[in-house]
């Protein structure tokens, strides 16, 4: 890790690796939108399931190391480059020659770090040592408890700023991170361009809607 | 042309510097804007002031010797041109110019405009070469490789080290000017050879000169008076790993 691109390399394949664990995450969220009756039971037994399967535990765990990983090496990675670029100018518009969001990744990274200290709190930590209360199949029941938090407008509008602030993090972090993995040939660079778009898309608003979807299914009259 | 100038004044790499405005009456819109500054220190010198000092070379954008940020940006207004190549029709009677030097990574300001850039050198003495004198041009069609890839090392070989890319990088990296050399070299058969140890080499100079990391905004090659392109840093990434994991 004493070399710059090394040190690139690791942030590019933990942010892949997150972005694996995204998806997943995503197909497991689908199941809110079931019928009622359904998705309670299936989301309760899928979280039971996630939590006790040891392959998943294990996979867990590299989950853990790739979120502090990329967090600290981010960190890491920002002093040095504020020392290399030894202040700026007193006119600076180098700020047109790209696109904001490939400049604002830190703090992009940052709100979706406080947001995951906040949902793992809310649901990861009342899951596994909070007291929860058991649904009629014997299950914790998350279900409820997932429904309940989506019920107030401010959490539902702190989910959706994180999320459009991890969709510009993943629009320049995808295809950046395989850039710096140097696989990036010209024959593919479209294709793996559009398709981080594509990625981003799917996750920015396919996490922004299912707390929505809650919202009107279960809140409104 | 009347103009206000800005610009950038420091004794030398100890001592802090300063902006100074200037006022500069008849400018000529045909003026290089290095002819413009050669204009001002006429006038500076025959008032008993200490002209303005800037690197130049060739003044015909080849050399990578000029590189001043003008105006916010690293050569200036213009996409795909160096300093010396900016004229001042480029300008408007009565504007306001920021002219201040190269800064990022290992470039030290020397005096006023003046930057050492001499990172860039030790970086090539770290891998930038082939080691075998492959004496001189051979004939085209004998060598073993596609018209395209020719063309394709060529259009890597053209960076002229002006240090643009560093000077508009948020991180003060040298990463297109560095991929560039690699790249030129790696995609033709006399530096296939040496490949690996080049790009570790060179690598190694690059973070030890202090530049920053690569963040792939693509700033550089926006900015650059030659147009290189960001890919040169992705083949970059390639040849390092690559020889990470065959060394």
């Amino acid at each position: 890790m004493n070399t710059t691109l090394a040190r690139k390399n690791l942030m590019a394949l933990t942010g892949l690796f997150l972005c694996l664990f995204l998806v997943v995450h995503l197909v497991g969220n689908l199941q809110l939108l079931l019928p009622p009756e359904k998705a309670a039971v299936q989301f309760n037994l899928y979280s039971k399931f996630m939590t006790s399967n040891f392959f998943i535990k294990v996979i867990s765990y590299l989950l853990y190391a790739s979120i502090v990983l990329h967090a600290v090496y981010a960190l890491v990675i920002t002093v040095k480059n504020r020392q290399a670029a030894c202040g700026g100018y007193a006119y600076d518009r180098r700020g047109t020659a790209s696109p904001w969001y490939s400049r604002y990744m830190g703090i992009l990274g940052t709100v979706i770090l406080l947001f995951l200290v906040v949902h793992m709190k809310d649901f990861w930590f009342e899951y596994k040592f909070g007291s929860l209360p058991l649904d009629r199949e014997g299950n914790k029941d998350l279900f409820s408890i997932v429904v309940e938090s989506f019920g107030q407008l401010w959490y539902l509008g702190f989910y959706t700023v994180a999320f459009i602030a991890l969709g510009y993090h993943l629009l320049h972090g995808v295809h950046s991170a395989f850039k710096t993995l140097g696989i990036y040939p010209r024959k593919l660079s479209n294709f793996l361009y559009y398709s981080g778009i594509g990625l981003t898309l799917i996750l920015t608003v396919g996490f922004i809607v299912i707390p929505i979807f809650v919202f009107f299914k279960y809140h409104m009259p | 042309m009347k103009l206000k100038l800005k610009i950038w004044r420091q004794l030398n790499a100890n001592t802090p510097g300063k902006l100074v405005d200037y006022q500069l009456e008849g400018v000529e819109e045909d003026m290089s804007f290095l002819e413009m500054l050669d204009y001002l220190n006429e006038k500076l010198i025959l008032s008993d002031e200490r002209p303005v000092e800037f690197d130049h070379d060739c003044r015909e954008g080849i050399c990578g010797t000029c590189g001043l940020f003008i105006n916010g940006r690293a050569h200036g207004p213009l996409a795909g041109t160096s300093t010396c190549q900016l004229h001042m029709r480029s300008f408007s009677d009565g504007d306001t110019i920021y002219i201040e030097p190269f800064r990022g990574g290992a470039f030290k300001v020397t005096r006023d405009l003046k930057i050492d850039r001499s990172a860039f050198d030790r970086i090539i003495m770290a891998g930038g070469f082939i080691s075998t004198p492959v004496g001189d041009a051979p004939e085209a069609n004998a060598i073993p490789i596609t018209h395209d890839e020719a063309e394709s090392a060529f259009d890597s070989a053209a960076c002229i080290g002006c240090g643009a890319c560093v000077a508009t990088c948020k991180n003060g990296s040298a990463a297109l000017f560095t991929s560039a050399k690699i790249t030129h070299l790696a995609k033709l058969p006399q530096g296939k050879a040496e490949a690996q140890q080049r790009a570790l080499g060179m690598i190694a100079q690059m973070d030890a000169e202090g530049f920053g990391h690569c963040s792939n905004t693509k700033a550089c090659q926006v900015e650059c008076p030659q147009e290189i392109s960001v890919t040169n840093i992705d083949r970059m990434n390639w040849e390092f790993n690559k020889a990470k994991v065959l060394k």
